[in-house]
């Protein structure tokens, strides 16, 4: 208590406290490891979540810390999707490289857009940011020569990463690349979010208007963070082309941005953990509900979304928070 | 050439007026409430099954279905405003656009369950199918049939918003909702009124829809785009604004689709990101 205390009037020490490292994270990333051993069969499972995990986590910069809605995310993935997919079609495999190039593709497409998002207001940020995702989803369909619009991107051959691991058949290698790829990114981002930065991001989620009022330069700070927020998931989208050797046009799809963003709710927003979380529960949901009947897992969908708006505001990470600080509060 | 281009702005202008019956309720209403109503396409689609199950299963005519068809989707809306909706008037945007979102999914997979996923065509009367041709010039009277209805629609709209009292009432409550509550007005009454009569307005596009576009489950969503492109452009609340950017969608959608088949809804969605970026707020905001 004291601690707390202490941490509110010394924006250092609150820093220094939040980035401090909880021995339930050594145990969380301890126990992402244990899919090698207990459940061998499901690594290629395991490496689409750990995939949309850091998707989640890239919306998270912005929905869960900015405040910000975008329901067009789907356009930085698949930007980074086909990045990495091509120029593995045409004859350069390497993966890391590869990676680079798909977030640096990311990048570009999320500077270019960040001088829109930062002009305009909630509703209308949900409109153009769906609209800019249907029209790059339109564009890749329409260059059919380049993508392979509605058959998907072919052919891609991977090398192996560092020269020495192969993509195998049983996601071996797919899942230990994409943890890795997802750990380093995860350690930087909690970094960011927990630096005199991410405070200010949070202060304009808690209060647009005042930010800049207290000399805060907002508009760039959404800038910064919504074309870092596009190069992670640049990258999420590379990885998912890689390790697929892949590229569905469905990676551009309106279905897709909402996909994240119920994942990243679900979990709970804000929270770095969240969007974790939230992409292991309904991967793992999907797999199990749409092997019952895939016709009828958007019924669930559905049902699970109203559930936790109305139940669980904050996400499952939200409702157990809640629930440990109640139980704090009675004994 | 000439003759080809009249018929295909003609047939634009209605597809516009069908997106603008379609849209016109969830302008309305989220200009109102300020809330994001995803899940209007899914009201629509209520009203388009319950014209296929009527004329199907019972024979109805067509006509005698579609006010079962605005009324059906005004009944299911109120019921879900009052469940759901009431809970998160006062919650972020984020929140209202993830539960609708549910709304819409579900409604897919229960449209799917009960109907199939392939469209259901309708038989319409012969006369509402023939063509009438004038000199060079021809036009489906069925076309005819929805710009006409939806002109009506129009104006009932406009003079009943500007010239009776719950007209007025709902100005007000767009205006400035904490001001009309204090005045007296009852807000929550009159929201579920508009609420009921701008769902009602999707069914019965909805019911309209089916000889034009199909309609199967996925119709919530499919729309769900264009209506949004009609509420975000044309204003949130203003009529006039969403009966000219339906009318400019439609023709814009099927000229383009005409000259530039390849590159599909592109050239729609750019204009609407372009539109919105120089005015956020719509081109015929009020605010």
């Amino acid at each position: 208590m004291a601690d707390q205390f202490k941490a509110a009037i010394d924006p250092q020490a609150l820093l220094r406290e939040q980035v401090r490292w909880r021995w339930i994270e050594t145990i969380f990333w301890l126990a992402v490891l244990l899919p090698f051993w207990v459940t061998p069969t499901y690594l290629v499972l395991c490496s689409q979540i750990a995939i949309a995990a850091l998707f989640a986590l890239s919306l998270d910069l912005i929905v869960g810390y900015s405040g910000l809605v975008s329901l067009g995310h789907a356009a930085f993935f698949g930007v980074g999707a086909y990045a990495a997919g091509l120029l593995a079609k045409h004859g350069w495999g390497e993966p890391i490289s590869g990676l680079a190039v798909a977030a640096l593709a990311a990048t570009v497409v999320g500077y270019l857009t960040s001088f829109i998002i930062v002009r305009i207001g909630q509703f209308a940020l949900i409109m153009v940011t769906t609209g800019l995702g249907l029209l790059l989803f339109e564009l890749a369909n329409s260059a059919h020569d380049i993508t392979g619009g509605d058959d998907g991107l072919q052919g891609i051959r991977m090398w192996p990463v560092f020269n020495y691991f192969r993509f195998d058949l049983y996601g071996y290698t797919a899942y230990a690349y994409s943890l890795a790829v997802l750990f380093v990114c995860f350690l930087v981002l909690r970094r960011l979010i927990n630096s005199p930065f991410g405070l200010s991001l949070r202060g304009i989620r808690e209060n647009p208007r005042r930010m800049p009022a207290i000399g805060a330069p907002s508009r760039s700070h959404i800038r910064k963070i919504y074309v870092i927020s596009a190069a992670v998931a640049g990258l999420a989208g590379g990885l998912s082309a890689q390790t697929t050797a892949f590229v569905a046009l469905d990676a551009l799809s309106f279905q897709r941005s909402a996909e994240v963003l119920v994942m990243l709710i679900l979990g709970g927003a804000g929270r770095l953990y969240g969007g974790l979380i939230g992409a292991t529960i309904f991967i793992v949901a999907r797999d199990q509900l749409a092997g019952m009947n895939p016709q009828y897992w958007y019924f669930w969908l559905g049902l699970l979304l109203i559930a936790v708006i109305i139940f669980l505001p904050n996400g499952i990470l939200g409702g157990v928070a809640q629930l440990l600080s109640r139980k704090g509060r009675s004994s | 050439m000439f003759a080809r281009h009249v018929s295909l702005i003609f047939d634009g202008f209605a597809y516009g007026m069908l997106l603008f019956v379609l849209s016109v309720g969830l302008s309305v209403t989220l200009g109102m409430m300020n809330f994001v109503n995803l899940a209007h396409g899914s009201f629509a689609m209520v009203g388009g099954y319950v014209t296929v199950t009527l004329m199907r299963n019972a024979g109805w005519p067509f006509f005698a279905t579609l006010p079962v068809a605005f009324l059906a989707a005004a009944a299911m809306s109120v019921v879900v405003e009052r469940l759901l909706y009431r809970r998160l008037y006062r919650a972020t945007e984020l929140d209202q656009s993830l539960l609708t979102i549910g709304i819409v999914f579900v409604s897919i997979a229960v449209a799917a369950y009960l109907f199939g996923t392939i469209q259901q065509p309708v038989e319409l009367p012969q006369y509402l199918r023939s063509r009438i041709t004038i000199g060079d010039f021809s036009f489906g009277v069925y076309r005819l049939f929805i710009i006409i209805a939806a002109l009506l629609i129009t104006a009932l709209l406009v003079l009943g918003l500007d010239y009776t009292r719950f007209g007025a009432q709902i100005r007000a409550c767009v205006d400035n909702q904490r001001m009309a509550r204090g005045l007296g007005l009852n807000v929550d009454r009159i929201f579920m009124l508009t609420f009921a009569i701008g769902s009602g307005f999707a069914g019965l596009g909805g019911a309209l829809a089916i000889e034009m576009v199909g309609i199967d489950p996925n119709f919530a969503l499919k729309y769900l785009v264009f209506m949004l492109i009609v509420v975000a452009v044309g204003g949130l609340a203003s009529i006039r604004g969403a009966f000219f950017t339906a009318a400019a969608l439609g023709i814009i959608d099927i000229l383009s689709k005409y000259h530039w088949p390849k590159s599909g809804a592109f050239i729609l969605y750019f204009v609407m990101v372009a539109l919105l970026v120089w005015r956020p707020n719509g081109i015929f905001a009020r605010r």
